[in-house]
């Protein structure tokens, strides 16, 4: 009880208990008879389908019944097209390491992918930048197709198909929360109605359904969400002629950062954050035009100031005193030659974070949980890290008899995540705001530190550490 | 095991049933600690009897003539054994608190946030014993006793882990929330059986039927420790295991068990224990091994009250875990001086001595 009050003063856990008012009090004989399933998984995009495959190979998990909802038909991803889809992700060691557990990453590498060894990032308004590279030129990352991964993962999930029960076509229209602590004779287990009538129990729910989250919003969970004024535009392009393409480029331009991500030798994906705007009109351009753009984005010098660019020489001077090995030439990404068509394509970006990643019988993953710029590249990996996470403690708590829903590890969980997400989604967004500016004393300051930075390797494999992870 | 109750009712509790238990039994509120708890156990047992009928008779239904002989053959039973492990003054406590086991940051939240130790070093003993060991079900094929079951909070676990348990306690109560809350599972409803009863009462229908005894924070409220553990004794097959989690006797565990605890923080319910009744381990242990059973592990149990968790210790002075193995069947006797004589009186016989007549 003492746990009790000290937890009241640190948080308003009472609020936390009551998730919702649509606890109503239905009548356990219709309850009963919906199947009881010890994890329901609402959402089966990438997260939410690694996080069902992660569970379903889980040896503690062995006799227990899981569920995924996924309110689209099940694709047939058996047959890839030999053009590369324009929807990848870049996909950190560590999540690689978790695709790899359940099975998936071996689909994966003999599909494709690309790993690449070396980011440069640099801004448009200044000679500085920044170069990420693992010492031993280990892989710092690799670049997937979404359609691949989502091949790779439903192979697994049929591997699984005693114990993962997936339903395609269904979609969740509510959700009824259980009270706390069993004092009636109501249901203990979350109800789950699809849109089909059709109702299923569970004993813990776990919403994977995107930054439009419908069990955040059942749930009544608040949600820091903020529209940016911009859109991603993304396309594949080829080479003017092949390269060991090995290098993800960035560049911070005034509208926005674009950036190259490697596919093979001679193609690469272009991921364009700009103003709506513009992204239209990049997406109306003919194909010339569009990839002329592309070029002088990376390789022009118009948005260079006198001031800026002595300013930074001097200190780039400065850094080779003290530094030799601090400062490093600029390299140029290869140039764009032509672009395949139908392959562009937009959509809008924003930034997003619930102030609860669970409560009592749910958990938040992926999306749901968390939305961040794609200027690091980080998006699908904040959710393969919650996956790791929540799978480590719900595994512990099976193999310790506990009830999969008890919000007592579910906290641990989302402390966890929390922890490593806030300062991750906060950073990303102050570099997005610092980026978007062509004011002189902002390019001063982000110019000197992103030197600054790129002399001290020390802070730039924490940097890799915290992203890779 | 159980962690609730209250002696003082009046002040504590709010249900109704709670105030009527109070009025209707003054006598019980001044009960001094009785020395020999046996004694105890009689007058207790005729107090018992009257609180059940005014309580039957408090609620709506009237007590019909079956009932009423029901009652007075639970009262021949249980005054035909004069020793009796079940403490009724005991039992009071934990019947007005017997809604609030399921509520996880309650009264018996100690409880709840225990079973992170002592799942765990069930698991792990038995695991470790065993040869088999089925995917997601460690514990699938072991019958457990789970004596003072309460609520059911470390049946449930024990069951989703696999194995068949038995669940009993004498408060009636307890038993109807363990059933309730397990009826919604249908994994649990089919491992987990409970009943109402004290241990001796099962003793004769099942002579050594369990492979594993779970007694969690028990000894301390039963009425006579040497009759517990020869009634586990008889119920537990040969080799079979005995866990028992307990507090010690010891300055310490009177200033943060009892004074810090239940008067200061109000960890536990202010009356759950009684200093007197705790047991050390030695004695514990020596009680354990002249009955039969040979101790394996005693290992101390802290409680963070800041955090609401539990760990391990080295020190015994505050709670501690006991492991004990109940003594395997005896083999039959055969004195090794037979089988050397066996060979050399063959020999003979056979002729294969050297100076025998060929």
């Amino acid at each position: 009880m003492a746990a009790l009050r000290g937890r009241a003063l640190l948080a308003p856990l009472g609020a936390r208990l009551r998730a919702g008012p649509r606890a109503s009090l239905r009548s356990t004989a219709s309850a009963s008879a919906a199947p009881l399933y010890d994890v329901l998984v609402s959402g089966g995009g990438m997260v939410g389908s690694a996080m069902a495959a992660v569970l379903g190979h889980d040896i503690h998990f062995h006799d227990k019944k899981i569920a995924l909802l996924e309110a689209g038909p099940r694709k047939d991803y058996d047959h890839l097209p030999d053009s590369y889809s324009n929807r990848v992700s870049s996909i950190s060691p560590g999540s690689a390491t978790l695709l790899s557990s359940c099975g998936a990453w071996d689909h994966v590498c003999s599909l494709r992918l690309k790993p690449f060894r070396r980011m440069q990032v640099w801004d448009a308004c200044s000679e500085a930048m920044i170069v990420f590279e693992k010492d031993d030129l280990d892989d710092m990352g690799y670049i997937v197709e979404n359609d691949v991964i989502m091949s790779a993962l439903t192979k697994q999930l049929d591997a699984v198909a005693d114990r993962v029960e997936v339903f395609y076509r269904s979609k969740a229209v509510g959700y009824t929360w259980p009270l706390p602590s069993h004092s009636c004779d109501t249901s203990p287990w979350v109800q789950v109605e699809l849109a089909d009538g059709r109702r299923l129990q569970t004993k813990l729910l776990i919403g994977a359904d995107g930054h439009n989250s419908v069990v955040r919003k059942e749930a009544e969970i608040q949600n820091i969400e903020h529209r940016y004024d911009q859109s991603a535009v993304v396309a594949t392009l080829h080479l003017s002629e092949a390269t060991d393409n090995n290098v993800a480029w960035q560049r911070f331009l005034p509208t926005g950062p674009i950036a190259l991500l490697p596919l093979s030798d001679t193609a690469s994906s272009l991921v364009w954050s700009t103003s709506h705007d513009h992204a239209l009109e990049l997406l109306a351009m003919d194909e010339e035009t569009f990839v002329d753009s592309i070029n002088s984005a990376f390789w022009s010098n118009i948005n260079h100031s006198e001031f800026i660019d002595t300013a930074g020489a001097m200190f780039r001077s400065a850094i080779s005193l003290l530094k030799p090995s601090g400062t490093a030439v600029r390299q140029l990404p290869p140039s764009v030659a032509k672009v395949d068509p139908e392959s562009r394509a937009m959509f809008p970006l924003g930034m997003g974070h619930a102030t609860e990643y669970v409560q009592h019988r749910v958990a938040l993953i992926g999306d749901a949980a968390h939305r961040v710029h794609p200027l690091a590249g980080q998006g699908v990996n904040l959710g393969f890290g919650d996956i790791a996470c929540l799978a480590h403690h719900l595994s512990a708590a099976a193999f310790n008899g506990s009830d999969l829903g008890s919000l007592k590890h579910l906290l641990k969980f989302e402390t966890e995540r929390q922890r490593h997400n806030v300062s991750l989604i906060a950073a990303t967004d102050v570099l997005k705001r610092l980026y978007s500016t062509t004011l002189a004393p902002l390019v001063l300051l982000r110019t000197w530190g992103l030197q600054a930075t790129n002399a001290l390797p020390p802070v730039k494999e924490q940097i890799m550490a915290f992203a890779s992870k | 095991m159980r962690g609730g109750g209250a002696a003082r009712a009046l002040t504590l509790t709010l249900t109704l049933r709670g105030r009527r238990a109070a009025a209707a039994l003054p006598g019980a509120a001044c009960d001094d600690r009785a020395g020999l708890s046996f004694q105890t156990g009689l007058r207790g047992v005729f107090q018992d009897y009257n609180k059940k009928r005014q309580l039957k008779s408090s609620s709506t239904l009237p007590v019909s003539l079956t009932e009423m002989k029901s009652n007075m053959f639970t009262v021949k039973r249980l005054f035909s054994t004069s020793h009796s492990s079940v403490d009724s003054k005991e039992m009071k406590k934990f019947q007005l608190l017997a809604h609030k086991w399921w509520d996880e940051e309650g009264e018996y939240a100690a409880l709840h946030s225990m079973n992170d130790i002592r799942v765990p070093f069930i698991r792990d003993t038995l695991l470790s014993t065993s040869s088999n060991y089925h995917l997601g079900n460690p514990l699938s094929g072991i019958k457990i006793l789970d004596v003072g079951c309460g609520g059911g909070l470390l049946s449930e676990p024990l069951g989703r882990l696999g194995a068949s348990v038995t669940g009993i306690d004498p408060v009636e109560d307890n038993i109807r929330t363990a059933d309730r809350h397990k009826s919604f599972d249908p994994v649990l409803a089919k491992r987990i059986q409970y009943k109402s009863s004290s241990l001796e009462e099962i003793v004769e229908e099942s002579m050594e039927t369990f492979d594993v005894i779970v007694a969690s924070e028990v000894v301390e409220h039963v009425a006579d420790l040497e009759m517990f553990i020869k009634c586990c004794s008889q119920v537990l097959k040969p080799d079979g295991s005995l866990f028992i989690t307990t507090i010690n006797k010891t300055q310490l565990s009177y200033v943060l068990g009892i004074v810090v605890a239940e008067k200061i923080m109000g960890i536990v319910p202010e009356g759950t224990h009684e200093w007197e009744k705790f047991i050390p381990p030695e004695e514990l242990e020596h009680l354990l091994e002249s009955n039969g059973f040979s101790v394996k592990t005693v290992k101390g149990m802290l409680y963070n009250p800041l955090s609401g968790s539990w760990s391990w210790m080295e020190s015994t002075s505050l709670n501690y875990a006991v492991h004990a193995v109940k003594a395997g069947a005896q083999p039959t006797d055969t004195p090794p001086e037979t089988d050397i004589q066996q060979p050399s009186a063959t020999a003979g016989t056979a002729g294969t001595a050297p100076d025998g007549p060929v």
